[in-house]
C-alpha cells in the first residue's frame, strides 16, 4: 500500500478518536477529500520541479504512534535554548508530554491544539481562526488539516506579551520503525501583543520521520511576532513546513529558518498582508552537505497599499547537497507604495551541490519599489588572500569567510542567547574554530 | 633581512615581473615608484605569496630562508605582512575578533598558547592610540562601510598588532584625504625600528614626504630600471616617467 492509500485508510481509525460531532471535524472531512483528490505533489508540478517525494512514499510510515514514550531532562537538554528560560510545549513522537513540557494559562494561553479543539471554552476562537489562512487546496496542508488533533495554541491577548519566549518542540524517539508526523499549531497575537517563539523539530533516532507541519499564524494590528525555525535534525528526517501568516495593519511578522541538517526539508512560507504599514520579514540560513536537500518556497502577497516585505536568503552548499530558492512577491493593483526586497545568495564549495534560486514577481501596481537579486558564486580569492596574509591558514580563512557570509542574515535575531547560539551552529557546522567568543 | 633575486613571474603565461634583484636590509625604507602597469602590486602579491602567481625563475629570501612553495599565511608568520590597496570587507567579524583571530593562530603556528583576553586588550588599545582610532571603530564588521581612509588606517593598525619584519605598504596613500595621510605616516614612522623593514609602493611621491625612503627604485615593465636616493622620487615628481621609460628602451 502507498502512504497515500494508507493515510486514507487511516482516516477512518483517526475519527474513532476524535469528537466527529465538533464543527472542526466538518473541516478535517473537507480537506482530506480534497487530499484524496489530489494526492502527494509530483515533479510535474511547477512548484515541486525541484523536490521530489517518491521515495518518502515507499517508506512503512507508522501514522499513529503505538505507545507513550518518555525521555529524560538530561538526555534532550542540548535542545533546548537551556540558556534562558522559556515556556515549553514538548512532543515526544507526537504526543505531548506535560513532563518536559512548561505551559501557561496566566494572562496569555501557551498550550495545546488538542485542548483548543476540544474544549468548549476556546470554540469562539477556534471558529474565528482555525484553517482560515492556511490553504484549502494545496494538497500537504489538506493532509495535515484531515488529522489535524495535536500541536501548540497561543493566544497572546490585546497588549500582552508573554514574559519569556516559547520553545515548541517535537521529538522523535524511533520507538517506532518509521514515523510520520503532522503538528498543527495555532498561534494568534492580538491588538498591541508580542510573542517569541522557537520551534525545532529533532529526531533522536536513525529510523525514517517524516513531519508535515501547518502552523498558522494571525497578527493583529500593532502586533509582532518573531519566529524562529532550526532545522539540523537527523540524516533520516524529512520534514515540510507549512506556515501561513495573516498580518493586519502595523504588524510585524519576522521568520528566520535556519537549515543545517536533516534529510529533506519542505518550507512553504506563505505571508498575506492584509493591512496597511504592515512589515513582513524572512530570513534564512541554509548551510548543507552530504546529500541534504533543503526547499525554500516564499510567498508574500501585497494586497493593501504602504506595506513593506523583506527577504534575506543565504545558502552554502556542500557535498551532493541540492537546495532551492523560490520567491514569489504578488503586489496587487490597490497596493500601492509597497516596498519589496528580496535577496538570495549562495556559495557552492563542491562541484556537486547544486542550487535553484528562482525570483517570481507579479506586480500589478505601478508606483511600488520592487527589488531582487540572487548570486551563486564560489568564495572569493582575493578575500581568501586577505586573510591568510594575516596568518590565517587557508582553511580557517575559508571558514571564516562563509561564517561572515551567513553571519549577516543574525542581526535581526532578537534573542542574544539564540543569536549566539545560531552562530555556534554555524562555526560548527562550517567546522571553524573562530577563535574568539561568540 | 629580504633578498629578491633575478624575480620573473607570470600570470596565465603572460610574464609580468621579469627579473627584480633588490635587497633590504634591517632598518631600511625602500620605494618602488613606477607608471601604472608596472607591475608594482605583483611584485608585493608575489612576495607575500598570492598563489595566482606563478614564479618561473628567480627567488625570494627573508632572512636566508628561500620562500618558494611557502604559503601566504607562514609567510605572514615568518613576518611578511602587505598592507592592501583594497582591502577586503568582511561582514560579521569585529575588528577586534578579526585580530584576536589572526594572532593567536600566528601564536599557534610558533606552538604559542593563545594571548591571553587581558593582554590582548591591552595591546589593541595601545596599537590603536597609535593610528587615533576611536573605541568604536574596532566594534565594527571589517573594512564594512569603511571609508577609504578608515580602511587604510585600520591596514596599519593591523600592521602594528601584528609587528611584521618586512612591511609592505601597496598604495597606502590612495583614497587618503592630507589628514588621513599623516595619521597612517606617522604610524608607520613610529613603527620603524632598526629591526624591521618597509616597502613603499606609491605610483606618487607624496607619500614619500611623510615616510622618507633611504632608497628608490623605479619599477617599468617588470624591471627596476632605475634605483637611487630619496631625491629620486622629486626627480619623478617633476619629470613624470617618460624620460625613464626611453632611457630603458636604449
Amino acid at each position: 500500500m502507498d502512504l497515500k492509500d494508507k493515510l486514507i485508510s487511516s482516516f477512518m481509525a483517526f475519527e474513532n478518536n476524535v469528537d466527529v460531532e465538533h464543527p472542526v471535524h466538518d473541516v478535517r472531512t473537507e480537506a482530506i477529500k480534497n487530499f484524496e483528490k489530489k494526492g502527494f505533489p509530483t515533479k510535474k508540478e511547477e512548484a515541486w520541479k525541484y523536490t521530489s517525494l517518491n521515495s518518502l512514499q515507499k517508506i512503512d510510515f507508522s501514522i499513529f504512534p503505538k505507545e507513550e514514550n518518555a525521555l529524560e531532562y538530561k538526555d534532550v537538554k542540548k535542545y533546548f535554548l537551556h540558556e534562558i528560560d522559556t515556556y515549553k510545549i514538548v512532543f515526544i513522537d507526537g504526543i505531548y508530554s506535560s513532563y518536559l513540557s512548561e505551559t501557561t494559562h496566566d494572562g496569555v494561553d501557551i498550550c495545546l491544539m488538542s485542548a483548543a479543539l476540544t474544549k468548549p471554552m476556546y470554540q469562539p476562537v477556534i471558529d474565528v481562526y482555525f484553517n482560515k489562512v492556511a490553504s484549502k487546496d494545496e494538497s500537504l496542508t489538506t493532509l495535515n488539516t484531515a488529522f489535524s488533533r495535536e500541536g501548540a495554541y497561543i493566544y497572546i491577548p490585546k497588549n500582552k506579551m508573554p514574559r519569556k519566549p516559547i520553545e515548541i518542540l517535537h521529538f522523535a524517539t524511533g520507538n517506532e520503525a518509521s514515523l510520520m508526523l503532522q503538528p498543527r499549531n495555532l498561534i494568534i497575537v492580538e491588538e498591541n501583543a508580542e510573542v517569541q517563539i522557537i520551534e525545532r523539530h529533532q529526531s533522536l533516532t536513525g529510523n525514517e520521520v517524516l513531519t508535515n507541519s501547518v502552523t498558522e499564524i494571525f497578527a493583529a494590528e500593532n502586533g509582532i511576532v518573531d519566529y524562529y525555525k532550526i532545522q539540523n535534525d537527523a540524516p533520516t528526517a524529512s520534514l515540510i513546513d507549512n506556515t501561513y501568516i495573516d498580518q493586519k495593519d502595523k504588524s510585524v511578522v519576522r521568520v528566520h529558518t535556519f537549515s543545517f541538517g536533516g534529510k529533506l526539508t519542505r518550507n512553504n512560507l506563505n505571508f498575506y498582508q492584509n493591512g496597511e504599514y504592515i512589515d513582513s520579514t524572512m530570513k534564512g540560513v541554509t548551510i548543507l552537505g552530504d546529500k541534504q536537500h533543503v526547499d525554500h518556497h516564499t510567498l508574500v502577497h501585497h494586497i493593501e497599499p504602504n506595506c513593506e516585505s523583506h527577504q534575506d536568503y543565504k545558502g552554502i552548499y556542500g557535498d551532493s547537497s541540492t537546495g532551492v530558492f523560490n520567491g514569489k512577491i504578488i503586489v496587487d493593483k490597490i497596493a500601492q507604495k509597497t516596498n519589496a526586497f528580496q535577496q538570495n545568495n549562495n556559495i557552492l564549495v563542491s562541484d556537486k551541490a547544486t542550487i535553484n534560486t528562482k525570483p517570481q514577481l507579479e506586480i500589478f501596481a505601478d508606483d511600488v519599489k520592487c527589488s531582487h537579486g540572487c548570486t551563486i558564486g564560489q568564495l572569493d580569492e582575493d578575500a581568501l588572500f586577505y586573510l591568510q596574509t594575516r596568518g590565517i591558514p587557508q582553511k580557517e580563512a575559508r571558514a571564516l569567510l562563509m561564517y561572515a557570509f551567513a553571519n549577516n542574515v543574525l542581526a535581526t535575531v532578537r534573542i542574544p542567547e539564540l543569536k549566539t547560539r545560531i552562530n555556534k551552529l554555524i562555526a560548527n557546522k562550517l567546522g571553524v574554530n573562530l577563535g574568539f567568543d561568540l | 633581512m629580504l633578498k629578491i633575486k633575478n624575480l620573473h613571474a607570470q600570470v596565465d603565461d603572460k610574464e609580468i615581473l621579469k627579473g627584480i634583484n633588490l635587497e633590504i636590509k634591517a632598518g631600511e625604507v625602500h620605494a618602488i615608484m613606477g607608471p601604472n602597469g608596472s607591475g608594482k602590486s605583483t611584485l608585493a602579491e608575489v612576495i607575500a605569496g598570492k598563489e595566482e602567481f606563478e614564479v618561473t625563475e628567480g627567488s625570494v629570501e627573508l632572512d636566508g630562508e628561500d620562500l618558494e612553495d611557502v604559503a601566504p599565511e607562514e609567510r605572514a608568520h615568518k613576518g611578511i605582512f602587505l598592507s592592501f590597496q583594497y582591502p577586503v570587507e568582511i561582514p560579521g567579524v569585529s575588528v577586534t575578533n578579526f585580530m584576536k583571530t589572526a594572532i593567536n593562530e600566528s601564536r599557534k603556528a610558533k606552538g604559542l598558547e593563545d594571548m591571553p583576553a587581558n593582554e590582548m586588550l591591552k595591546l589593541i588599545r595601545e596599537k590603536s592610540e597609535l593610528l587615533e582610532i576611536d573605541r568604536k571603530f574596532l566594534s565594527r564588521s571589517l573594512n564594512e562601510g569603511f571609508s577609504g581612509g578608515e580602511k587604510k588606517r585600520n591596514e596599519i593598525f593591523q600592521m602594528a598588532m601584528l609587528e611584521p619584519k618586512v612591511a609592505i605598504l601597496d598604495e597606502t596613500d590612495s583614497g587618503l584625504d592630507i589628514d588621513a595621510l599623516r595619521i597612517v605616516a606617522n604610524g608607520v614612522n613610529k613603527l620603524k625600528s632598526k629591526d624591521n623593514a618597509v616597502l613603499v609602493i606609491t605610483h606618487y611621491q607624496r607619500l614619500l614626504d611623510y615616510i622618507v625612503p633611504d632608497f628608490v627604485h623605479v619599477l617599468h615593465d617588470g624591471k627596476i630600471v632605475k634605483s637611487g636616493g630619496k631625491e629620486l622620487a622629486l626627480e619623478l615628481e617633476e619629470k613624470g616617467y617618460d624620460w625613464l621609460k626611453q632611457e630603458a628602451a636604449i
